[in-house]
């Protein structure tokens, strides 16, 4: 798969330039009017950013029992795409807040929760880039013990704000809606992939110029053992 | 037996502690200076904000707990005792369940000293059900100092380890805060809200059981390299 | 998931099945961190009843290929055979057959000498602990300060205590990390009759050092490396100072 990520961004990116006239042309929502459009942006994003989360966390468990390096490094491409689509969320939403609610943040279950989410794959790479050796591992518990938080960050966050008003942030979808927002979230998950397959690709790349550089270090030796 | 190791693994811990008690001294001082601190900040003309207490109290947990964390893996650390551990024969998860015992019953002495503490400068009503803020703080303290004894275990032979662990730590015990504030906070009220107490306690129940498990089954691949 | 961890804690830690072993056989070991290569290509044998030497300069790689006998370390390529079997199939049994003399000598300085034995008498199930404590501490001539606290002892007392400690379970195989830094004639004398008078009864003892003079006292054998790669094995042992020293000065001095 990894060999047509080029491909796959490509596909994705021709998907991305037609978009805008597809949400364009979606109808208004009726409450909050033009602003609702960054929802074809800002939704599929979260969605890609979960996916990413759950793929890392997976790919982490199997690395962690099995040591299989492809795992680690689907991990470290998925635990990269979290916060990359997680940052898009965050900017986003606050967007979109801001127009919709007349607040930047609001501590709604969702919003909090992908906050905390991001949060928590930000010192995955934090802990995978500063971590010194071994750190692979010490990722992979972060990764896994991250995805075995959502669902109670989820809970606690959602009880504590039912105490306080909360407005709804996704209407559900009528017909003329789905049409743009099905194609936004077909580029999004065109994209991800793609760019999962090229960071995997670049891991790997950089694991073969390791293990070039110590076979280069043994034939040096031989090269030395033979002057002796 | 399993029982058996972690048993002896506390006693040595206990053994070690008393005589030198220098993490009860040090964390149950630092503890104190948290609360202090958080008062100052966030007094206002002698009265303190809503639900401060309950806050106050919950931070000073999380500070203390992580100083006490690092300090007691330190020290094995230093020696290299932990090798020592994991060479004996013993199952590791049993090792784990050990040091775990060990940092609950030093947490236990340090909220000895802090809730008092709290009640005395927030005039919080910890008397009012004091069981349902026994089992709070029981099972808050489980679930932060689970995930935390993991964590500073395998952070014991990472670089920037003492920067590492409140970082990987804080962010995976959010809901224990949260369900430990809002808890609290029910309970500290004129009318102390139970209900709203037991969901919070059976909600933290529930976090300790996951991630002790969770813990216990990643120990082992964790501790060795 | 919760039954299945106290499940497998359970089975590891029933009266372990004695397992033992008369050689170990490192095949084509390796170990790198990234770029770097810890320890190439490593093969070797270790029978019983043999003190093997493992003489390197520093960053050669002895203390990384110990830390793999000891199962501390996982290798990147390759195994160790502990008889026939690898420490994967053997299980935690192994570990009870196994001791280290490591550098930082795992004692606890706040516990007094008696009770650091207790502690891993009682960590590794083993009977007769008051007895084998009070042995231990004859050993290594600290019965009469077996009740101070380790911190107040001389480097040679707490070697000799973590000997002891390391001895305890009577392992078969005896893994020591430059045993001889820090100790007085007298002591390194009195350390090599005991290692010797253990490989006499049967137990496999290698023994890692830089230090050439001392070596060739104890070694039955050697095993060179450098840049964690074995140069040279050989069974002889006068010369050894002539004929390696090139080896091993050359490699420090780069």
């Amino acid at each position: 798969m990894s060999r047509y990520y080029g491909a796959l961004i490509v596909v994705a990116m021709g998907m991305f330039a037609v978009a805008p006239v597809l949400v364009a042309n979606a109808p208004y929502e009726s409450t909050m009017g033009l602003v609702q459009k960054i929802f074809y942006y800002h939704v599929p994003s979260a969605m890609m950013m979960f996916l990413a989360a759950f793929v890392c966390g997976i790919a982490s468990a199997v690395y962690l029992f099995r040591k299989t390096p492809a795992a680690d490094r689907l991990a470290a491409a998925a635990g990269e795409l979290t916060v990359v689509f997680g940052m898009i969320v965050l900017v986003t939403g606050p967007l979109w807040a801001r127009k919709a609610w007349g607040v930047w943040w609001q501590w709604d279950a969702r919003l909090t929760s992908s906050l905390l989410l991001w949060m928590i794959f930000v010192a995955y790479l934090l802990v995978r880039k500063y971590g010194g050796p071994g750190s692979e591992k010490l990722g992979a518990a972060m990764a896994i013990f991250g995805m075995a938080n959502v669902p109670f960050v989820y809970v606690s966050v959602n009880i504590w704000r039912t105490l306080h008003p909360r407005t709804s942030v996704v209407p559900d979808l009528p017909a003329p809606m789905m049409g743009p927002f099905l194609f936004s979230a077909v580029a999004f998950l065109l994209l991800f992939v793609g760019l999962l397959s090229a960071r995997m690709a670049l891991e790997r790349a950089r694991a073969t110029v390791e293990q070039v550089y110590r076979e280069a270090d043994e034939g040096d030796e031989w090269e030395r053992r033979g002057e002796e | 037996m399993f029982l058996r190791v972690a048993w002896l693994i506390v006693q040595k811990d206990l053994t070690v502690e008393v005589r030198s008690r220098e993490l009860i001294y040090t964390t149950a001082f630092f503890a104190v200076s948290c609360v202090l601190v958080f008062a100052f900040a966030l007094v206002r003309e002698g009265r303190p904000l809503e639900d401060a207490a309950a806050g106050i109290l919950w931070i000073a947990i999380a500070f203390a707990g992580t100083l006490a964390l690092g300090r007691t893996f330190e020290r094995e650390r230093h020696t290299e005792t932990l090798r020592a551990l994991l060479l004996a024969p013993a199952s590791r998860p049993a090792i784990y369940v050990g040091k775990l015992a060990g940092i609950l019953l030093l947490m236990a002495a340090v909220e000895a000293v802090l809730v008092p503490l709290v009640a005395l400068f927030f005039d919080a009503p910890v008397l009012a059900r004091p069981m349902y803020l026994l089992a709070l703080l029981v099972s808050g303290t489980v679930g932060f100092a689970a995930v935390g004894t993991l964590f500073a275990a395998m952070l014991v032979r990472a670089r920037s380890r003492d920067v590492l662990l409140p970082v990987l730590l804080y962010p995976i015990t959010i809901p224990v805060i949260i369900a430990g504030v809002r808890g609290t906070a029910a309970l500290f009220q004129p009318e102390p809200d139970v209900e709203m107490a037991r969901m919070w306690i059976a909600i933290l129940g529930f976090f300790d059981v996951v991630f002790v498990t969770l813990s216990l089954w990643t120990f082992e691949p964790l501790m060795t390299e | 998931m919760l039954a299945r961890a106290a499940e497998s804690a359970s089975a590891t830690w029933a009266r372990p099945v004695t397992f033992d072993f008369d050689r170990v056989d490192v095949c084509d070991l390796s170990r790198h961190y990234g770029r770097r290569r810890a320890l190439s290509r490593i093969t070797l044998t270790c029978p019983a009843g043999e003190i093997l030497g493992l003489l390197g300069p520093n960053g050669a790689g002895k203390s990384t290929l110990l830390a793999i006998l000891a199962t501390l370390l996982a290798p990147s390529s390759g195994e160790v055979r502990y008889g026939t079997r690898t420490a994967a199939e053997a299980g935690p049994a192994l570990r009870a057959r196994l001791g280290l003399l490591a550098h930082d000598l795992h004692l606890y300085p706040e516990l007094t000498a008696r009770e650091n034995l207790r502690f891993f008498a009682r960590l590794h199930g083993l009977p007769g602990v008051d007895a084998r404590v009070g042995a231990g501490l004859e050993n290594a001539a600290l019965t009469d300060r077996a009740d101070e606290a380790v911190s107040g002892f001389s480097r040679g007392m707490r070697q000799r205590l973590a000997l002891e400690r390391a001895l305890l379970h009577e392992p078969r195989l005896l893994l020591l990390d430059e045993p001889f830094t820090g100790l007085d004639d007298q002591s390194a004398l009195a350390l090599v009759a005991r290692l010797r008078g253990l490989s006499a009864r049967g137990a496999i003892v290698v023994v890692a050092t830089h230090d050439l003079d001392v070596a060739e006292g104890v070694l039955d054998r050697v095993a060179v490396l450098r840049d964690g790669r074995l140069i040279a094995v050989d069974d002889a042992r006068e010369g050894l100072r002539k004929r390696y020293r090139t080896q091993v000065a050359a490699a420090s001095r780069t």
